[in-house]
């Protein structure tokens, strides 16, 4: 949806500004061009800046000490399970909730997708006392999941619990228009062509999604090793056995270790930016392909 | 291979999209389904395709009851009216799906699947193209590799859905040739969809005419321009001239005129319906003749050999409240004799009108 809304724009901007019907005098454009700009400097670029200064102002060994510490490393390790944990399975989840919503007739099909919204439009906090309340030990499964000695709060599965909460949407919110857009006909000609259900998806439904699918992922995958409120809710924050990166991140800053807290961040900022290449590598992809449809 | 339909019934919620519908398609035959929209025909070609079930009523394909059957098992040939070529293969690859998704036993090598793919490719004339993409095709040159690709699976039946329907006219008519001429080399029992009259008339073996989910008539194309069965058919086909009025015996009143007819079916009194191609009406401009019906001449439009004339009633002469329209059609010599002016009175006598009772209308 992202990929494909804001690459249609992308040609018609030359086509403004040599249109004199659509193009603004220069003043105004300045004007617009400079208030702009100077947003994404003191907004955006300026903090990045400031996490890589902070981090290695007192040097680089002091940097390396404070990423090879052992509990951040523990807490690069969690980040990193629940991030491989928690994508596969949206990456499951969502597909099929894209598919039942963009292939299927049936009731309750406009709820279902309103819910899907649900993670984004509730508060993170609200999202990890939710299982707070369910699994904790005062919580509706509390007593039984205390009598079979099963730990969900204050453990790992309460955190890849929240964390598959708070990034639910992503591919699946990627996918649906993506798949509503391209209706069922490739489909029906496979099936008619003898595919098996299997076969349809694996050859037809799913190059087609393809690269909207993998900028879902990205986005999800990004979503999950940065979400701090819901897995703050529900971890405990136990040093080196419930502590994500960002969790790690808060507490060392809390102690005024500043240096090592914004190394950890820098790490965090670090993926971000992956992540960003990524995703713009995967619209270069996109538009590409798009160009050639046309 | 012959594919029957029997008493056919499909509904969409309070619509009812097919209404008992009962045909025999012969072996060989390219037949179409022509109608308006919404007149049921894709749901037709659907169900037989096996993309749509039927709510009751069954399909025969080769004389084998295929209701139960699923789609993958019926080994149809379908043509979508926009292509659906799969979009991320090339040309080869979308003809060559067919084979490549067979089980393994019964599935050709690689070798054998090019073969034949090339060959199908050489056929709609597109072999040059097999390494394209899709999208790098005209409009025309995606419906061929569609139809290859339907091909492909040596299917029992073809099955083409609006298939020139997203082409522009002139490549519209092209392909409609080539269509005819492909069927007549590969003899496959074809049914094609369309709303377009003149394109079921032109290729076409037989033609069913179709109203809503009901099926008006069954002929050869000129059965069904010459002699249309039902009210629906005569307009449908072709531009049409109709009268309203009433039976005396012999005659039609229509307003102050009386036309003769030949109908024996229509009771005296009765409310009726006539029918005339613009070809089947005269114009006589003395106004003191008694026959024929009063009209005012409107427009005469000149191109190419015929001249069509069109006019209103007179005013007041309005029928159900709303003036009629008339066509009349005739050789440029004629219309130049008549010196036709706008505004003229003249009257209009059909050599031969239709006459169904006016319910059925």
């Amino acid at each position: 949806m992202v990929a494909v809304g804001t690459l249609y724009g992308r040609g018609d901007a030359r086509r403004y500004e040599t249109n004199p019907a659509t193009r603004e005098t220069d003043w105004v454009k300045w004007l617009i061009l400079t208030a702009a700009l100077t947003f994404f400097l003191l907004f955006l670029l300026m903090p990045l800046i400031a996490v890589f200064t902070e981090a290695l102002r007192k040097g680089w060994l002091t940097y390396l000490t404070a990423i090879t510490d052992p509990d951040a490393l523990a807490s690069v390790r969690l980040t990193l399970l629940v991030a491989a944990i928690s994508v596969p399975v949206n990456l499951v989840f969502g597909v099929a909730a894209a598919w039942a919503i963009a292939k299927f007739e049936f009731r309750g099909k406009r709820f279902l997708t309103t819910l899907i919204d649900l993670p984004f439009s509730v508060s993170p906090v609200i999202a990890g006392l939710i299982f707070v309340l369910l699994f904790g030990a005062h919580g509706w499964f509390g007593a039984w999941l205390f009598a079979h000695d099963i730990k969900i709060i204050f453990a790992v599965p309460g955190i890849v619990l929240a964390t598959v909460f708070v990034t639910f949407p992503f591919v699946a919110r990627e996918l649906i228009p993506l798949m509503e857009a391209q209706g069922r006909e490739e489909e029906e000609a496979a099936v008619v062509l003898g595919a098996s259900g299997f076969q349809t998806f694996w050859r037809v439904t799913l190059p087609n999604i393809k690269w909207g699918l993998l900028y879902g992922v990205i986005l999800c995958n990004a979503r999950a090793m940065g979400e701090f409120g819901a897995v703050s809710v529900v971890s405990g924050h136990i040093r080196g056995q419930t502590n994500t990166m960002p969790l790690h991140v808060e507490i060392l800053y809390n102690e005024y270790n500043f240096a090592a807290a914004f190394a950890v961040a820098s790490l965090l900022a670090l993926l971000a930016l992956v992540t960003l290449g990524l995703k713009t590598f995967i619209e270069w992809k996109v538009e590409r392909g798009l160009r050639d449809t046309i | 291979m012959s594919i029957q339909v029997k008493e056919i019934h499909k509904q969409f919620g309070e619509f009812v999209a097919l209404d008992q519908v009962s045909l025999d398609f012969p072996t060989g035959a390219l037949t179409a389904l022509l109608g308006p929209s919404g007149c049921g025909k894709t749901t037709l070609l659907r169900v037989i395709a096996g993309l749509e079930t039927a709510d009751s009523g069954r399909v025969i394909l080769e004389g084998e009851d295929a209701s139960d059957t699923h789609v993958r098992q019926r080994r149809v040939g379908f043509v979508f009216q926009h292509y659906a070529l799969f979009r991320h293969m090339t040309v080869l690859e979308n003809v060559a799906f067919g084979l490549r998704v067979k089980p393994r036993r019964e599935r050709p090598d690689d070798a054998e699947i090019r073969r034949r793919v090339h060959r199908l490719l050489d056929l709609v004339q597109l072999d040059a193209l097999a390494e394209r993409f899709p999208a790098q095709l005209s409009g025309g040159q995606r419906q061929r590799v569609a139809l290859a690709r339907a091909l492909a699976v040596e299917p029992r039946v073809l099955l083409l859905d609006e298939p020139f329907g997203a082409l522009d006219a002139q490549v519209r008519k092209e392909l409609r040739r080539w269509l005819r001429r492909l069927h007549d080399e590969l003899q496959v029992t074809s049914i094609f969809v369309t709303h377009d009259q003149e394109e079921a008339l032109e290729v076409a073996d037989r033609v069913v005419l179709m109203n809503r989910g009901r099926v008006e008539q069954v002929d050869t194309p000129a059965e069904v321009y010459e002699a249309p069965a039902t009210p629906f058919v005569y307009g449908f086909l072709g531009a049409v001239n109709v009268f309203h009025g009433r039976i005396e015996g012999p005659h039609l009143r229509v307003g102050e005129a009386t036309l003769p007819h030949e109908q024996t079916q229509v009771i005296h009194g009765a409310e009726a319906v006539a029918f005339s191609r613009p070809h089947e009406l005269r114009i006589v401009t003395d106004p003191d003749t008694p026959h024929g019906v009063a009209a005012v001449v409107e427009r005469v439009l000149i191109f190419g050999a015929d001249v069509r004339v069109e006019l209103d009633s007179l005013p007041g002469a309005a029928v159900r409240g709303e003036p009629a329209h008339y066509e009349v059609v005739m050789p440029r010599a004629q219309v130049d004799a008549l010196a036709l002016t706008r505004g003229q009175r003249v009257r209009l006598v059909p050599s031969q009108i239709r006459v169904f009772p006016s319910q059925a209308a």
